[in-house]
């Protein structure tokens, strides 16, 4: 198989390694260090995939980040990414791709019907269209909106590779590995600066690669592979080549995006795909080049068309020859490089060049070389469908307002050079505002904002000798405030061309009659008409242009298209660039993977997984495990077949009946320290506690400052002047830092200290009438009668020769103790309870069980406080203390927290004592009612009361203090049930509260 | 993200932070009688400034002290961070 469009002694692959691969389900092959671009460009394949809005056929335009057309579906070891740029994706052996937006195929796609109605889809279309009637939205209009637009198509198998984050500091990040990179790197790094460079292509060098210079007699691509070997000696030095700096962040942090594995055929089994780094530095150079930009004329569009640079690229690099009969159309010199290219290689290119005569050393050149210029020129339209035949030219007016004879010239592509547009988006992102600088018709960094600076190119210098001189300076400059260092670099000798003043054309006219479609953005489809409707419609600013029309609003950020949109629209309104201003930049500067977003945060390493010490246990046991935010705990545990309901009923009932121990590990836990603890504990829960006896527990309600009840628990006097203080599991950490808050900021005169000790206990609840039997039993020195160790109680013992602190307290009504280890003891313990329980029935039980036992008691938790109810609510005003202050207390004295009819928690029972009432459910007067029916209520948590058998639930209701004994309608349109519904008192058990004092 | 000096630990990242809210609310003593006009200025109510903020901010993944630090709320320059009981 032969390569048509090769060039046989030019470019850097490696034609030792033949690579094959497919496109649109044919085979071909390239060569290591192609591009899937330039690989299909040497087999002579320019049409890839079809445009966004009419379907028109495209091609390849340019040969990097400047690609708005080669968007492919690629596939890759049987992984499918859609929307890949082939002209940055590097070829690797069994790569697939195919076209996208393309029905039944690229070469006939139904979907260019659009084309010849393109007159009924101008810009705003789909705002104009899709408005009325309103119902067809859903039917009609989403689904084919969905359909049309759509580009790939994302892989819904799972991403079986590996992402990876990392985290670096450094004195200075180059962003850029051209000259302006190299020079300022390496004068930096020679002065000791700590520096990272970062090229977004394989290969190092940028321009350097394909410009026609010399510096200190080396050609540039050599040149620059000696900075760069240098550079890698240094250890003071990181380089990083396909890594591109993509965003820049507040305080001078970036985002680097690298690809570490993507072009290996076979990966390091032990490295990422890719890697996200956010790097901080203390500098930042922006050495990132310019985008060449295109020149506007009649189906610009048509596969053939490219960016002169791109052609250039194209042969130096990868030894591909875009055309064999060239056209070069130019406003300036930078694309006579091009035309010597060609000529080189023996084609003859014709170059359109829309000034007058120029005198310059290039042209001499190409004069020199018989290369056939057409001064005061331009190219009007290209002519052909799926690939370019001919186009048309003319020689231009005075005013170049128009043609004064047209002709006919057989080509099979054409290279356009509109001058060179800086790549400021890093800058932007900074904060730079950017200003216009009248000699390059383009925009450049103004003030830093933060400690970044553009070189080079990027900041609109595009003469090396310049480039090099300034890059080295700053460097030197800026390591010297870094370092101390300022040993300057001796600047090499440049032998570059001299080039002369661009022409401002950037558009050409339609000559009369014709209505060629002149697009500015290919990807989105923006034609020039497009943006002159969207003026004539009366829209203004430049962002709501770019909005209405699309322009520059695709994955290739109007790289190519932002300037002469801009252009348009100033002359259109009669105004100057700079008047116009630009739209946003924003990152990232190319799209990146999710996956790198996400790097190993994916599945279980989502968030770390938090086990108590007796995880163990309870998996060898059959525990089914919940999340408890980070926590796993056991819901329940499975015997034989048994279902959630099954099991949770007999772990429920087995803890009525005789005992149960429950692993409460998860509980928040603080340690409270200092001779103001009391009063401290005073000012944060509603009650009392300055009279707390030592060996006594309490159980506290704290509140936030608007009067919401914010956590629960019981706090223990140890000693003296220390506590223990439990929270629920879901607020242990809002709690802590609520304390250190108040501590700090608020009452810093309380000598307090806090501090979490969740991790040092494992606890366990030991609860059911037979607790304390069981108790005795682990405790034999121990007096752990009703006198000695009673309701709140608290004593301290010997568990089989571990220390052991002993907490008379009870979340489920039942005889209860909450038995304290330190967390290295905690199996032992739990082994302990299980085997000592043995002979009185003791069972584990789940957070499943550990619901129903308190919702049958009334007990409150995380559905009931639910950052919307106030004590009164949660029947714990009782808990309100009168006499003293606290947080939050004064809220309490507002009005809307002190009406009569404020809603109270109640119980629920269904009036058939079979159906279960769903959580959510909505509490009614009529079910039937027409919406919206008046909302009295919600049900917060529902259970199967073991000790009723028959449904149970709580719910917070309006009026919930006057409601007991009517009845009501629990609604669920969600799951479609209404249950009628008794109003009982909360306290559905026990409602003396005798069984936790007994 | 932003690069934050905590008093006590020196420059940090942003993640290791918790945001506290304007650093300038008092709360009002303990048994004084205020208003409820006195009161929900204290928990409701804050201002939003364009420019220079002074906010508390906790080092919730580090020492676990609070502070205050003078933040710019459009560029986000932080001009000064300083313990409580310093003036800023």
């Amino acid at each position: 198989m032969s390569q048509p469009f090769r060039l046989d002694n030019e470019g850097l692959i490696n034609r030792d390694k033949k690579i094959s691969f497919t496109f649109n389900g044919s085979k071909y092959f390239g060569y290591e260090g192609d591009t899937l671009a330039s690989a299909l460009l040497a087999n002579g394949i320019h049409l890839v995939g079809r445009s966004f809005k009419y379907h028109r056929p495209r091609g390849f335009f340019g040969a990097g980040v400047d690609e708005p057309n080669a968007k492919l579906q690629v596939t890759i070891n049987g992984y499918s990414e859609p929307n890949v740029n082939a002209t940055e994706i590097e070829l690797v052996e069994g790569l697939s791709a195919t076209s996208q937006n393309c029905w039944p195929s690229v070469k006939f796609d139904i979907g260019a019907i659009n084309n010849f109605l393109s007159r009924f889809f101008p810009a705003g279309f789909y705002y104009k269209t899709f408005m009325w009637p309103k119902s067809f939205w859903y039917k009609i209009y989403e689904p084919f909106i969905r359909k049309a637009a759509g580009l790939g198509v994302a892989s819904i198998s799972k991403d079986n590779e590996r992402y990876e984050h990392k985290y670096e500091y450094c004195d200075l990040l180059v962003a850029g590995s051209g000259p302006a990179g190299l020079a300022s790197a390496y004068a930096a790094a020679k002065n000791g600066a700590k520096v990272i460079l970062a090229e977004d292509k394989p290969r190092f060098g940028g321009t350097l690669l394909t410009d026609n210079v010399t510096i200190d007699n080396l050609s540039g691509k050599d040149w620059a592979e000696k900075i760069i070997s240098e550079l890698k000696e240094m250890p003071n030095v990181i380089v990083k080549n396909r890594s591109q700096v993509f965003g820049y962040y507040d305080h001078n942090m970036t985002v680097m995006f690298e690809r570490i594995g993507d072009h290996l055929e076979k990966r390091n089994k032990y490295s990422p795909r890719q890697r996200l780094w956010y790097i901080r530095a203390k500098q930042v150079f922006l050495a990132t080049g310019s985008i060449e930009r295109p020149i506007v004329f009649g189906n610009n569009d048509t596969p053939g068309v490219f960016l002169s640079s791109a052609a250039k690229e194209y042969i130096k690099v990868y030894g591909v020859l875009i055309g064999k009969k060239p056209i070069i159309f130019t406003n300036n010199d930078s694309a006579y490089e091009t035309a010597l290219e060609f000529k080189k290689h023996g084609i003859n290119p014709v170059v359109i060049d829309t000034r007058e005569d120029q005198k310059s050393d290039l042209i001499e050149e190409a004069k020199i070389q018989d290369i056939e210029i057409k001064f005061s020129h331009a190219v009007i339209a290209a002519h052909g469908y799926k690939k370019i035949k001919s186009a048309s030219i003319g020689k231009l007016n005075q005013d170049k307002t128009d043609f004064e004879n047209i002709e006919r010239l057989n080509c099979d592509c054409i290279c356009v050079s509109g001058f060179w547009t800086p790549t400021v988006h890093l800058a932007s992102q900074s904060g730079n505002k950017l200003k216009f600088d009248e000699k390059i018709d383009a925009f450049i960094p103004d003030k830093a904002k933060q400690n970044e600076k553009s070189l080079g190119a990027s900041n609109g210098i595009f003469n090396l000798k310049e480039t090099l001189k300034t890059s080295f300076e700053i460097g030197t400059e800026t390591s010297k405030s870094i370092t101390k260092n300022g040993k300057s670099i001796l600047v090499p000798n440049v032998n570059e061309k001299k080039h002369s003043d661009h022409d401002k054309f950037w558009c050409s006219p339609l000559p009369k009659g014709k209505n060629y479609k002149r697009f500015v953005d290919f990807q989105n489809d923006v034609a020039v008409s497009d943006i002159e409707i969207a003026l004539r419609e009366g829209y203004r600013s430049i962002e709501h242009v770019k909005r209405y029309t699309t322009l520059g609003m695709a994955t290739d950020q109007g790289r190519t298209s932002n300037l002469n949109g801009l252009q348009l629209v100033a002359n259109i309104e009669k105004k100057i660039v700079p008047q116009v201003g630009h739209t946003t930049f924003r990152p990232p500067f190319t799209p990146i993977t999710i996956g790198a977003i996400v790097g190993r945060e994916v599945g279980k390493e989502y968030m770390p997984t938090r086990k108590t010490p007796m995880h163990e246990w309870h998996e060898k046991n059959n525990a089914v495990f919940t999340d408890a935010g980070a926590w796993k705990r056991p819901r329940y545990y499975k015997l034989g077949n048994e279902t959630l309901s099954e099991a949770s009923r007999r772990e429920a009932k087995n803890v009525r009946d005789n005992v149960g121990v429950c692993d409460v590990t998860t509980l928040g836990k603080i340690d409270i320290k200092g001779p103001d603890s009391a009063e401290f504990l005073n000012r944060v829960y509603t009650n009392s506690w300055l009279k707390l006896p030592i060996g006594k527990s309490r159980y506290g309600v704290m509140l936030r400052e608007d009067g919401i009840v914010m956590d629960d628990g019981t706090t223990t006097r140890i000693e003296d002047n220390h506590y223990h203080m439990t929270t629920t599991t879901a607020q242990a950490a809002n709690v802590l830092s609520h304390l250190e808050y108040y501590l700090q900021v608020v009452w810093p005169e309380l000598n307090v200290n806090v501090v979490s000790t969740t991790e040092q206990w494992a606890g366990a609840a030991l609860a059911g009438p037979k607790s304390r039997d069981v108790l005795s039993k682990l405790f034999p020195d121990l007096n752990v009668s009703n006198q000695e160790l009673p309701f709140m109680g608290y004593t301290e013992g010997n568990l089989f020769g571990v220390h052991a602190r002993v907490f008379r307290i009870s979340f489920s009504g039942e005889l209860a103790y909450e038995i304290n280890v330190n967390s290295d003891s905690g199996l032992f313990m739990w082994e302990k309870i299980i085997e000592v329980g043995k002979e009185f029935n003791l069972q584990p039980y789940g957070t499943e069980a550990l619901s129903t036992l308190r919702i049958e008691m009334g007990h409150v938790a995380g559905p009931e406080i639910d950052g919307r109810t106030i004590p009164y609510d949660l029947a714990l005003e009782g808990l309100v203390s009168k006499k003293k202050d606290f947080i939050g207390k004064r809220s309490l004295q507002k009005e809307a927290f002190s009406t009569q009819d404020r809603q109270k928690i109640v119980g629920l029972v269904p009036i058939d004592k079979k159906t279960s009432i769903p959580e959510g459910s909505h509490l009614v007067k009529d079910k039937d009612a027409k919406l919206p029916n008046p909302k009295l209520g919600h049900v917060s948590s529902s259970c199967w009361s073991v000790e009723n058998n028959n449904p149970f639930s709580l719910a917070i209701l309006k009026d919930g203090r006057n409601m007991i004994g009517k009845k009501l309608y629990a609604v669920s349109p969600l799951n479609k049930t209404a249950v009628e519904v008794e109003i009982i008192s909360s306290h559905y058990v026990d409602k003396e509260g005798t069984r936790v004092r007994s | 993200m932003l690069n934050i000096k905590c008093p006590y630990c020196g420059e940090r990242a942003q993640k290791e932070f918790a945001y506290g809210g304007d650093g300038t609310i008092k709360r009002p003593e303990l048994d004084k009688s205020v208003t409820d006009k006195e009161w929900d200025a204290f928990v409701y109510e804050r201002k939003s400034p364009r420019g220079k903020h002074v906010e508390f901010w906790h080092h919730i993944f580090g020492c676990r002290q609070w502070f205050r630090a003078q933040r710019d709320t459009v560029t986000h320059e932080i001009f000064k961070t300083v313990k409580l009981d310093e003036e800023i």
